[in-house]
Parts: C-alpha cells; sequence; structure tokens
C-alpha cells in the first residue's frame, strides 16, 4: 500500500484552495464543548527499528492461537489455513476490501464474487446467495428482516441455543422496528424444545431461528422445526456458526430451510481478535427480491462472451434510498475472495475429510472428559466439534490453572447463560493434535481433584 | 398513448376505474412506457387497508423500483393475483390485465380530487 505524506507547504496549499486560514476552522461547524481541546496524549514518533521492537514485544505478550493449546470455538473456530490462502489473495488486483463502486469494469473481483455465492448455494443447498454481509451476527439479523419483509408479518421466534451474540445483533436491530422477538426454549438434551416450539408459533410468525449446530454445537432437527415452522406460514431460518459442519450434516436448504446465514470465518479466515468475519446469506429463488445485500450475476455481453454484473441492485439503497431491502450497499469482498480460494482448495471430499477430522477429535476428547470424576456432559444431542462439559467444582480457579499451563480449556457458559454457573463450551478441531487433547483432559483431572 | 376516458389519473401516475363503491387501480400508460420492461409487481393483500396518498406497492422495471400510490382509501377487496408471474402485462396491457388491486371506496368524494384524462394529458405535457 502506498503511504502518502503531506508536508507544512501541501497543509498551507489546500487550506488556501477553500479558503480558510487553519485546520481548526475546518471544525468551527462542531460545537466547542463536544470538541478535543488538548493534543491527543500520544508518545513522541519512533524510528521504524524502534516500532518494530516495540510492536515485536507487544506481540510476545499476547496469548495467541499458535502458542497455546486452544479448545475456544463459541462462534469463532481456529481452523488451519493454507498458505495459498493468502498468497493469493493479496494479489494486488484482487486486494480491496470492498465491492467496487463501478463494478463492471472489475470482471475479475465480480467473478470471484460470482464463484463464492455459488460455493455458498452449494454449501447451504439454497438457490441464491448474495455477496456476503458483515459477519454472522448482522446476517442474522438481516434474515429476521428479511422474514418480515417476504412474510408480512412482525413476530419473530429466536431459539435459545442461538449464539448469544447473534440474539443480541438481532435485538439491536429490531429496537426501532415494530417487531416482536420471543424465545423458543431449549428441551433438556440441549436442542430447541420442539413441543414449546408447536405451542408458540403462530399465524402472526415470520419466521424461527435455529442455530444448526446451535451455540451448544448441539444438532437441531431442522427438518421437524422447519414443519412446525411452514405450518403455521412462517420460514426458517437456519443460522450456521460453524459451516465446516456441513461438510458432513445435511444441508439446511434439504431439511427445508427458508433463508440460510451464518458465519464464514471458518473458511480460511483467521481467529486473531475473533476475526474478521464474514456473513454468509442464502436464500430460496422466489424470495430473491426481499434479499438484503449485493447479488452478482453472470450474463452475456453483446459479443455472447460470458460476463458478470451487478443484479437486482435497483432494490439497494444507493438507487432506493431509505425504501431499499437493507443498508447494506457493500460486502467483505477480501475475506468472499479468501473464502472462496480455500472452499475451491478443499473440494466437496476435502472439507468432508475435514468435517470427519473434527468430529472425530471432538468424540474422543469428550468421552474422555466424560470420564473423568468430577465431569459431565449435560447434553445428549447428537454435536460436531463442540460440546457442553459440566464441572462440580468452581470454573474459574480451574480456567485459570489450565490457563498458566498455556491450556484455553473452553468459554465458561455463565456469561451468556447465567443458570449455566458450571459449565464450558469445548471445541475440538483439527488444529488439536492428540497430545493436546490427552494434555487438556490430564489437566483438567489433576485441576478437579 | 392511450388514456381512456372513463378513468380517473393521478400525478403519480395511477388510474382509478369506479364501479359501484369499487375501484379498480393500475399505473398509466404513460407510467409503464417510462419505466420500460416491467420484470417485477408486488401487492397487498386482501382485507389490507389502503389510504390516499400513500403507497401500496411496488413496480421495478430493469431502470428503477418505483411505488405505486393508491388514489383512493379504503379497503383492498381483490388483488390481480397472476399480475406478479406475469409483469409484463404491465407494459402490454396497463388498463385492462393489469390491474391492481380493487378497493371499496370509503370516501366516494375523493375521486373529486383526481384528473380526468383529458387533464392527465394536459399534466403529463407540461412536465
Amino acid at each position: 500500500m502506498r503511504y502518502l505524506p503531506h508536508t507544512e507547504e501541501d497543509i498551507r496549499q489546500m487550506l488556501d484552495a477553500i479558503g480558510v486560514k487553519t485546520l481548526d476552522d475546518l471544525f468551527v461547524e462542531i460545537p466547542a464543548a463536544v470538541r478535543m481541546k488538548r493534543p491527543i496524549d500520544l508518545p513522541e514518533p519512533l524510528s521504524e527499528a524502534e516500532l518494530l521492537r516495540q510492536l515485536g514485544r507487544m506481540t510476545a505478550e499476547h496469548a495467541a492461537a499458535p502458542s497455546y493449546s486452544s479448545f475456544l470455538g463459541g462462534g469463532a473456530y481456529n481452523h488451519f489455513i493454507p498458505a495459498v490462502v493468502d498468497q493469493l489473495a493479496s494479489r494486488s488486483e484482487f486486494y480491496t476490501a470492498y465491492t467496487p463502486y463501478q463494478p463492471e469494469i472489475s470482471q475479475g473481483t465480480l467473478q470471484a464474487i460470482f464463484e463464492y455465492q455459488t460455493l455458498i448455494c452449494q454449501l447451504t443447498g439454497m438457490d441464491v446467495a448474495n455477496a456476503s454481509m458483515y459477519d454472522g451476527a448482522s446476517s442474522c439479523a438481516e434474515a429476521v428482516l428479511m422474514s418480515a419483509r417476504a412474510t408480512r408479518r412482525k413476530k419473530v421466534l429466536l431459539s435459545a441455543g442461538l449464539h448469544p451474540e447473534y440474539r443480541q445483533t438481532v435485538k439491536t436491530y429490531c429496537s426501532y422496528l415494530e417487531m416482536e422477538l420471543a424465545e423458543l426454549p431449549l428441551a433438556t438434551d440441549g436442542r430447541t424444545d420442539l413441543a414449546a416450539a408447536t405451542r408458540l408459533v403462530d399465524l402472526s410468525c415470520a419466521a424461527l431461528v435455529i442455530g444448526y449446530p446451535n451455540f451448544f454445537g448441539c444438532i437441531e432437527d431442522l427438518k421437524a422445526l422447519g414443519e412446525v415452522a411452514h405450518g403455521a406460514g412462517a420460514m426458517l431460518v437456519a443460522a450456521v456458526a460453524e459451516p465446516v459442519a456441513l461438510g458432513l450434516l445435511k444441508s439446511p436448504g434439504e431439511l427445508g430451510a427458508d433463508i440460510v446465514i451464518g458465519e464464514g470465518q471458518s473458511l480460511g479466515l483467521p481467529v486473531s481478535y475473533g476475526g474478521p468475519g464474514i456473513g454468509f446469506f442464502a436464500a430460496r429463488q422466489k424470495v430473491v427480491r426481499s434479499m438484503p445485500g449485493r447479488l452478482i450475476g453472470e450474463t452475456v455481453d453483446s459479443d455472447g462472451n460470458r460476463g458478470f454484473v451487478l443484479t437486482l441492485a435497483t432494490r439497494e439503497q444507493h438507487i432506493r434510498r431509505e425504501k431499499a431491502t437493507s443498508n447494506i450497499c457493500s460486502n467483505q469482498g477480501l475475506c468472499a475472495l479468501m473464502v472462496t480460494i480455500y472452499l475451491s482448495l478443499l473440494g466437496k471430499q476435502g472439507l468432508r475429510e475435514l468435517a470427519e477430522q473434527n468430529l472425530a477429535k471432538a468424540a474422543y476428547a469428550k468421552q474422555r472428559i466424560a470420564l473423568l470424576p468430577g465431569f459431565s456432559l449435560p447434553f445428549s444431542a447428537p454435536d460436531f466439534n463442540e460440546f457442553v462439559v459440566e464441572c462440580e467444582k468452581p470454573l474459574a480457579p480451574l480456567l485459570e490453572k489450565l490457563a498458566a499451563k498455556k491450556i484455553l480449556a473452553g468459554i465458561p457458559l455463565a456469561k451468556f447463560y447465567p443458570a449455566m454457573d458450571n459449565r464450558l463450551l469445548v471445541c475440538v478441531t483439527e488444529q488439536n493434535s492428540r497430545e493436546e487433547i490427552d494434555a487438556l483432559v490430564a489437566a483438567l483431572e489433576g485441576g478437579a481433584a | 398513448m392511450d388514456f381512456p376516458e372513463e378513468m380517473h389519473y393521478t400525478e403519480e401516475h395511477e388510474w382509478v376505474l369506479v364501479e359501484d363503491d369499487v375501484a379498480s387501480i393500475g399505473i398509466t400508460d404513460f407510467a409503464q412506457d417510462s419505466l420500460g420492461d416491467i420484470v417485477f409487481v408486488e401487492l397487498p393483500d386482501v382485507g389490507a387497508t389502503v389510504e390516499a396518498g400513500k403507497p401500496f406497492g411496488v413496480v421495478e422495471s430493469v431502470k428503477a423500483v418505483s411505488d405505486i400510490y393508491s388514489p383512493v382509501t379504503g379497503e383492498v377487496v381483490e388483488v390481480n393475483e397472476e399480475l406478479p408471474d406475469t409483469p409484463e402485462t404491465v407494459n402490454t396491457s396497463p388498463y385492462e390485465d393489469a390491474w391492481m388491486i380493487k378497493v371499496k371506496l370509503a370516501d366516494a368524494s375523493e375521486l373529486d380530487e383526481l384528473m380526468s384524462a383529458d387533464d392527465y394529458k394536459e399534466f403529463i405535457q407540461d412536465n
């Protein structure tokens, strides 16, 4: 990236050109009471060498995934990323975070997004996918709004097993809209309570939103929940926070979902600070006009050559203003490219093998932990690479001890579910070796005794 | 361009045809011609209430998406169910096959506010 500094002389020329005397004059419109009057409190500038040394020291203090045994999941997953993903995504032809604003001139970018949409459709079993959104949580909120548009209904039932941060984001998006949000309780096996869903759904419901797998790693019975939703004319929204699971599970599309959204971070993006994320969003063809976000379509030019265009843009914000289907006019272009490269590298068979490794390793860890005295598995539903462990003793001191051994054992659920005081969400991926899993089990055993 | 005498017209380019106390509503020949090829029509459900001057539906052409404004107030008693599947009839038959909704008039005096065919012709020439 080019860095273009400006000199005092450059600044003076620019100020002269627009007819103001000082930089501060640019801010006179902002009330003095809210303007900072002192300089920003920053240390003196450093030389490049000093700066690199300092950043190196700061980096060494971080608990980065490679220097720890990490069993953290909960919406961001530590998967191996082949070097070629970064290598290709860093090519200057691709290196922009945005959908281009004069799109058709960038055929390569549009083709990459078109391929991304195609892969997401194959993964989710849906007809159409958009060019991507910020992350899984914002995609989930957009799916809720879309279901209300498509059904002209205002009530949405969110499963208590849906990622708590997704639920929070949905609530924020709906705060000033006339929407009614209600919760679908969990059954004792860790999945959404089907009987309660049947009781709660009615003709005012726009959608049921279900995690697949859900936040506890449990595989929901989407087919049955879909039948409940459709019986009342509501939509089924499947929220997939860990799409690697779709390498093995039946796709939500096959099971009757009307909208499938999720987090694409698992597919080629690192877990540094939990992201960056990329929201995927797919739906059935018949509701395509209610879909938010950008869509790339394939067409032919006047000479009959294959080409790519932005399609259905007439419903977007820059044309339709406040009546647009959503306020998203962009996408996670670079992240979508990385997902595309990652999925293309793995292929259908590779994704299946990856999912099998995750399942097998998690099953091994689960089995070993369940045998430890003082530990149990509260949920009996089938799961994928994540599961909940209940500990007889208080969790906090145990987790601290394990962290000192460079083991991040999992996410304490009390933060999201106050009633789940001694429960831990443990995630095992292909990145966790058998030695690491055995070390976790041994440390838990020692710590709990 | 055709503007049947028996209809009333709005400045937003809708037409109204009243039979007894029910008003059929659609968009004019001028509107369809300006919009170009219509690819999508979104209409309300039977039983919905529409209000004079407020949007009740959407037409989408290859160029733009536009709201359709109701010329009158009342309850929607019938909706052209075939139109969403055959949006091109808005271009080929704007006054007959592409009627959009039928509204039971709540206040017939609202019709007095609308334009005659001659007034509408003049209006689109001036604009």
